[in-house]
């Protein structure tokens, strides 16, 4: 049921766009002979209820349709630009990961050091940051000054070299690991401190638990139940926040897609792309869900009582 | 080498950029190449899809010529020669054309190249699925014929002197072939090796090409959609050329680098304020002049471009044979714009909207025009818009006052012509003069048509026409050979050479 909502007003949001998809396959010169031509393909000189029929019955037989201006079905199209986008968020959510939980712990067990306060500082200002800025600073000192690395693109042949493929990813996965890491980091750190003033800690110590054996035991596992739903939240963000990152390294994915296919109201496009980021916002949703569930016996023999 | 055209004779410079620059820088390298380097492309025009007729930017500059052939070429200086054709005769009430096709010449897939497949490209480009923007040059063809394999007869309604003109736009493909979008099958120096959506087309030498043979192993486009990108490629060594430079602020970083050579040729890119002709103010010629000479365009084109790019005057580039320099005409002069307002009605000035497209320079060119007209007593709004809105708006409904459009192609004053175009400008005499040097007996007598029809254009400000951008190429200083003029967009790549 939300997900016919969702069609709805992604249908007719899109279409409040000024704007008509024939234009993108036509210059000027056109005639109106071709200009009519083109809108019949389109199917842009249908009434609007009758475009939305047609809309949901394809969606309903799993047919994404075929891009207006490429002529390519959508299906395919949005299967090659994901294996872009895919590595390019997983990667940088393994490494967020790798980052933020560490770091998150440390700045919160040591808080009085001098290095958390850094920690809490940089995490500050890894929020405040915007994508594309940082992505040009990473560009700017390790493809153009240092050299070590490209500052875009991705190979014609795709993961079919997947060396030249994944020294392309570097900087990108970097760049979205970073802005992931600040985030994530005051939640892992939020987390742990809600572990360290907890009751069931200091049992634990009074027990004779030393400090890093009670927060191995008890802490991770309480501490880790709030950071899975964030982990999850961040994953769909950083899946839909691609679309600046494949602009500013020049990743043929589905965000570059996404802002081709508005440029040019390719509708079929559009919607192929924003049906699938929201599958995949719910399928990680869900996801995390049952991980919460699986670490947190709580919330497991809650669900078997009712 | 860095080669500035800053100063007159203009016209000679242009030219002489397209046809010499590549055969002098050529030649002092001619041994120094790698004959199996793979030069990479960038550039701003994505080619979505590879059909020629599917109406998507970015095919004709990857493909033509590199991996399609057509019959005629238009080189690099604007020229039309012989390629797939060796010659053609023509009739004497230039209705009828016989065109004798090159022997020999095979298609990438070894199928050899017959009239039948000319005849079917032809054919496929006019078709009623076909949404090529030259569809409309080849109405007035009512029949092709292949009396044999190398011969193809052409018969027309009405002469038409630019038939091989028009016809050099024409892939020649093979009549087997299927699957345009994602393949290609043509007769080029360059096969298909690998296409990406939203990255890159790859071409690969052909080994068996029937002409002399490409100076490098292959042709990578590169497809970027943010400038700075696609400077950063070009700093890091990503790529070695790139097709143009469509922003000013790009070219600091490369211009007073010797690791570098940025070359200026001639472009038909014209920035054109185009008035609707059919409303008032601007159906009347007075307030049309007045509005030009109000608008300091050398100004303007400094503000833009810097030292680059050209005043022309009119709508016809330099290397369109019928150019004439008409800067003369209402040239700046607000003096005589004041008065010429006040003789058509309006001392007091006028409001006017100009709908811009949202793309660098127009919302800029936007803010110039603003400022000048107020000066005058003509209060402009800026409305911005974007090119889908652009074409649904002002192309398709007319309803707009006045509006910027970079017009790219070679040879298209024939717009002028066309009373129901999007500025609505209709003068019978021009329309007459452009309709009738299309069916001119001699290229002479059409060039003294359009010439004229040209004047006449200027005279009525049927638009204002800014300036010719400049067409700016950078390359890394170990690649030579590329063409610096890219007429109609087109890039050949088997002459570009890369240092060893």
């Amino acid at each position: 049921m939300s997900l016919l909502v969702a069609f709805m007003v992604l249908f007719f949001l899109l279409r409040l766009l000024p704007g008509d998809p024939s234009a993108s396959l036509l210059s000027v010169g056109a005639s109106p002979e071709q200009i009519a031509a083109a809108r019949a393909q389109v199917g842009s000189d249908l009434p609007l209820g009758e475009q939305f029929v047609k809309f949901l019955t394809d969606i309903f037989r799993l047919d994404l349709g075929t891009s207006f201006v490429s002529g390519v079905p959508v299906a395919d199209e949005v299967g090659e630009r994901l294996s872009v986008t895919l590595p390019l968020t997983l990667m940088a959510f393994a490494l967020a990961i790798l980052i933020s939980v560490p770091l998150g712990i440390l700045s919160a067990v040591k808080s009085e050091r001098w290095y958390a306060q850094v920690l809490s500082v940089v995490s500050q200002l890894g929020i405040a940051v915007p994508a594309f800025w940082l992505g040009i600073l990473l560009v700017l000192v390790f493809s153009i000054n240092l050299r070590w690395l490209p500052s875009g693109g991705f190979p014609t042949r795709g993961w079919e070299e997947p060396l030249d493929a994944v020294t392309k990813l570097i900087l990108p996965v970097v760049t979205v690991a970073l802005i992931m890491s600040a985030a994530l980091m005051r939640y892992v750190r939020a987390a742990t401190f809600d572990v360290l003033g907890s009751d069931y800690l200091r049992t634990a110590r009074a027990m004779g638990d030393s400090f890093a054996g009670a927060l191995r035991r008890h802490g991770l596992r309480n501490g880790a139940i709030p950071v899975i739903s964030i982990l999850g939240i961040e994953l769909g963000s950083a899946f839909l926040g691609a679309v600046v990152i494949e602009r500013v390294f020049t990743l043929p994915g589905l965000g570059s897609m996404l802002l081709l296919a508005i440029e040019q109201r390719d509708y079929p496009n559009i919607q192929g792309v924003l049906l699938l980021s929201t599958l995949l916002v719910l399928v990680v949703g869900f996801i995390a869900d049952i991980l919460q569930r699986l670490v947190d016996p709580r919330l497991r023999s809650e669900r078997a009582r009712i | 080498m860095t080669i500035f055209h800053h100063h007159a004779p203009r016209v000679a410079a242009l030219l002489a950029s397209g046809s010499m620059l590549a055969s002098v820088a050529t030649g002092a390298l001619a041994q120094d190449y790698d004959a199996d380097a793979i030069i990479n492309i960038g550039s701003l025009y994505e080619a979505q899809n590879l059909d020629n007729i599917a109406g998507v930017q970015g095919v004709h500059q990857a493909l033509y010529a590199n991996s399609y052939e057509s019959l005629f070429l238009l080189n690099d200086a604007g020229q039309v020669e012989n390629l797939l054709a060796t010659g053609y005769e023509a009739s004497e009430d230039g209705l009828t054309y016989a065109f004798t096709l090159r022997d020999g010449v095979s298609f990438h897939s070894g199928d050899p190249l017959t009239a039948a497949d000319v005849k079917f490209s032809i054919e496929r480009v006019a078709s009623e699925v076909s949404k090529s923007a030259r569809k409309k040059s080849l109405s007035n063809i009512v029949n092709i014929e292949t009396p044999d394999d190398l011969t193809v007869v052409i018969t027309l309604s009405s002469p038409s002197i630019s038939l091989p003109y028009n016809l050099s736009y024409i892939f020649v493909q093979n009549d087997t072939h299927e699957d345009f979008a994602n393949s290609v099958d043509g007769t080029g120096p360059y096969e298909l090796e690998s296409f990406r959506r939203g990255a890159s087309v790859a071409l690969t030498r052909n080994d068996d090409y029937w002409g002399e043979a490409p100076t490098n192993g292959g042709i990578t486009f590169n497809y970027f959609t943010d400038a700075t990108a696609l400077s950063n490629a070009l700093l890091t060594g990503a790529v070695d050329v790139v097709t143009g430079v469509e922003s000013p602020d790009a070219l600091a970083q490369f211009k007073n680098n010797p690791d570098f050579i940025v070359t200026e040729g001639a472009s038909t890119t014209k920035e054109v304020f185009a008035f609707n002709d059919r409303i008032e103010p601007f159906s009347n010629v007075t307030v049309r002049k007045a509005v030009s000479r109000a608008i300091n365009k050398k100004r303007l084109l400094n503000s833009v471009w810097g030292d680059y790019g050209t005043l022309i005057g009119s709508f016809v580039p330099p290397t369109d044979p019928w150019f004439t320099d008409l800067t003369g005409v209402d040239a700046y002069d607000p003096e005589s714009a004041k008065a010429m307002l006040e003789e058509a009605g309006y001392a007091d000035g006028f409001t006017m909207t100009i709908d811009t497209p949202n793309v660098d320079p127009h919302p800029l060119v936007a803010q110039a025009l603003q400022a000048d007209l107020s000066e005058v007593g003509i209060t402009v709004d800026i409305n911005l818009i974007t090119a889908n809105e652009w074409y649904t708006k002002i192309y398709q409904s007319h309803d707009f006052d006045a509006t910027l459009m970079a017009h790219v192609n070679h040879r298209d004053i024939g717009f002028y012509g066309i009373p129901d175009f999007y500025w609505g400008y209709n003068n019978p005499e021009v329309v007459e003069l452009i309709a009738s040097a299309e069916t001119a007996a001699s290229e002479d007598e059409q060039v003294a048509k359009l010439a004229e029809a040209n004047k006449i254009m200027a005279e009525d400000a049927a638009s204002v026409w800014l300036y010719l951008n400049p067409k700016i190429i950078v390359s890394s200083a170990d690649v030579t050979g590329y063409p610096v003029n890219g007429l109609n967009s087109q890039f050949f790549g088997y002459d570009i050479r890369k240092a060893d």
